[in-house]
């Protein structure tokens, strides 16, 4: 099952790295990134597959909204299938 | 590969532009409870509900939190009680309301409806019982709605019941006086009701249903507004097209929600409602939809031809997302629970008269409307035998959600809390119908040739 992490906020070093070293942390793979800076602005997706994450969505949900809170952007993580509906006949 | 644009795109309708799924309603049949014994009878019916239903509220929360989107409601329909509870040797069926509450309690869910009869022809003597227990039954419950549909394009419209409907109104009205009438706001009087309604307060399990279901009800007057935006001042084409590309996205996320629910329920999906479907929160308001139009106000001249618009649009945009459409399927237009509309009554720009005309067009009916506390329960009845006249003739569902707030007059502000929000007083016409709906017996049911 594939993931789609996005993260919005304010712009400062190391937002890329803390959430990916937590992907891997739970061991999961990271398959497609989009990164922008729009005045100061940071956004990010990531396309990730969690089929051998070490925990359930629901706890990753939290988990990454505590590192979002720490790092002081908003991270959200949602089943691929809801942007696949919506956006593909 | 899914685009960042369209990922964004996603995130902003939901928390920008309150995209959401409104409802999942799990559609119940109580026809196997039926039981000579009252007593026997409700606990056939807490039983069923409780077992059917028992995982719907964990299952809504999971689906919220995996797929991101916030669902709103989970609620159960049930067989209208009229029909199950006919055979039990009883006067009155407020104690079948008061199971009813203590299994949507025990479960955890706002709303049950199916506290209905269907008499678009004739009422049978469980029919009566029902509609006479309805004041009481909302009076002494939270969560139960009742229905009646009184008319139907083939059978005419059932004048006697409309008579009654208008006292029952009152008497509801008069029961829960202390609360601003919220008794009234859980009462639907239809005409050409339909059986997979997802949506409160009119949802009941139709007897062509099967043991249960799940139909879904989406909303997101929000995404459709914020869509128009981007089209300011070009022609209804376009307006018509970006309409339909929303309703499209939006009634894909309902299809999606139904579908997982059901398989993990291990329940058929029944249908999607496609929905356009107003709270009173800013920027979830049908109203203005139709102001972003082009319309100084809600209800101004224009008003009728930009909700039918609105109306069909979004049932093009919707049906080839979704595997089954039903329900309801359109614009609402309650008053109290769009922010538009309640504005649009305050400055005068939106009467009675408009919405009335608005209902030939969209998703239902007048829907909860405040009126005066000392409204006849003549005028109630005729206001009702309009719109079931309205729906019988363009073979459409209307309804009537009316609130006579006992001890307010017009312009008092009425609070009714939560979803169903707030509103103004309407005025109601003056004049007297009242040798009108003495009169009794059936409306005809129309020619369906020759229609101009």
């Amino acid at each position: 099952m594939n993931i789609v992490i996005t993260i919005i906020g304010t712009d400062r070093v190391g937002i890329v790295a803390k959430v990916s070293a937590a992907l891997a942390e739970h061991n999961i793979n990271i398959l497609d990134i989009n990164q922008n800076i729009l005045h100061g602005f940071f956004n990010m997706v990531m396309v990730a597959d969690m089929s051998t994450a070490s925990a359930p969505l629901k706890v990753l949900q939290e988990h990454f909204k505590a590192l979002g809170e720490s790092i002081g952007v908003d991270i959200k993580i949602q089943h691929e299938e809801i942007f696949k509906v919506m956006h593909r006949v | 590969m899914l685009l960042a644009k369209e990922i964004f795109e996603t995130r902003q309708m939901i928390e920008d532009n309150k995209l959401d799924v409104r409802t999942i309603t799990m559609g119940i049949s109580l026809r196997a409870c039926s039981h000579p014994d009252l007593k026997v009878f409700c606990q056939n019916i807490y039983d069923t509900i409780t077992h059917a239903a028992q995982h719907l509220v964990r299952v809504g929360e999971d689906i919220e939190a995996e797929f991101g989107v916030p669902i709103i409601n989970k609620r159960i329909s049930v067989t209208p009680i009229a029909i199950v509870a006919e055979s039990c040797r009883t006067d009155s069926y407020v104690p079948v309301a008061e199971a009813m509450e203590r299994a949507a309690k025990e479960l955890g869910i706002n709303f049950i409806g199916g506290f209905s009869a269907l008499v678009e022809k004739k009422a049978t003597e469980g029919d009566l019982i029902l509609i006479r227990s309805i004041p009481e039954a909302l009076a002494c419950t939270e969560r139960v709605c009742a229905s009646v549909n009184i008319g139907t394009t083939k059978a005419g419209i059932n004048m006697d019941a409309v008579r009654e409907m208008g006292l029952i109104v009152k008497r509801t009205a008069a029961l829960t006086a202390q609360r601003d009438a919220i008794g009234c706001a859980k009462l639907v009087i239809f005409a050409n009701a339909v059986e997979d309604n997802p949506f409160m307060a009119g949802a009941f399990h139709g007897v062509g249903e099967g043991t249960s279901t799940i139909n879904v009800g989406v909303s997101g007057p929000g995404v459709v507004k914020h869509a128009l935006e981007s089209v300011r001042g070009q022609p209804f084409d376009e307006i018509a097209e970006s309409i339909k590309r929303s309703a499209f996205k939006i009634t894909r996320v309902g299809q999606l929600v139904a579908r997982e629910a059901a398989k993990r329920l291990g329940v058929k999906m029944g249908i999607i409602d496609l929905s356009l479907a107003p709270t009173p929160a800013i920027g979830d308001s049908v109203a203005y939809i139709l102001e972003e139009m082009g319309l100084e106000h809600c209800g101004a001249p224009g008003t009728t031809a930009a909700l039918a618009l609105l109306n069909d649009a979004v049932k093009k945009g919707g049906l080839m997302a979704a595997q089954h459409v039903g329900g309801l399927s359109g614009a609402f237009i309650p008053v109290s629970e769009d922010a538009g509309m309640i504005a649009a009554v305050e400055c005068g720009s939106l009467t009675l008269e408009k919405l009335e005309a608005m209902t030939c067009v969209c998703s239902v009916g007048l829907d909860m409307i405040a009126i005066p506390g000392d409204t006849s329960a003549a005028t109630i009845s005729g206001i009702i035998a309009d719109e079931a006249a309205i729906g019988m003739v363009n073979n459409k569902t209307t309804a009537v959600r009316l609130i006579p707030v006992p001890g307010k007059t017009v312009g008092d502000q009425v609070e009714f809390g939560g979803l169903l929000g707030h509103c103004p007083v309407m005025a109601v016409n003056r004049f007297s119908c009242h040798d009108f709906i003495a009169r009794g017996g059936r409306i005809p049911a129309p020619l369906r040739s020759l229609t101009n």
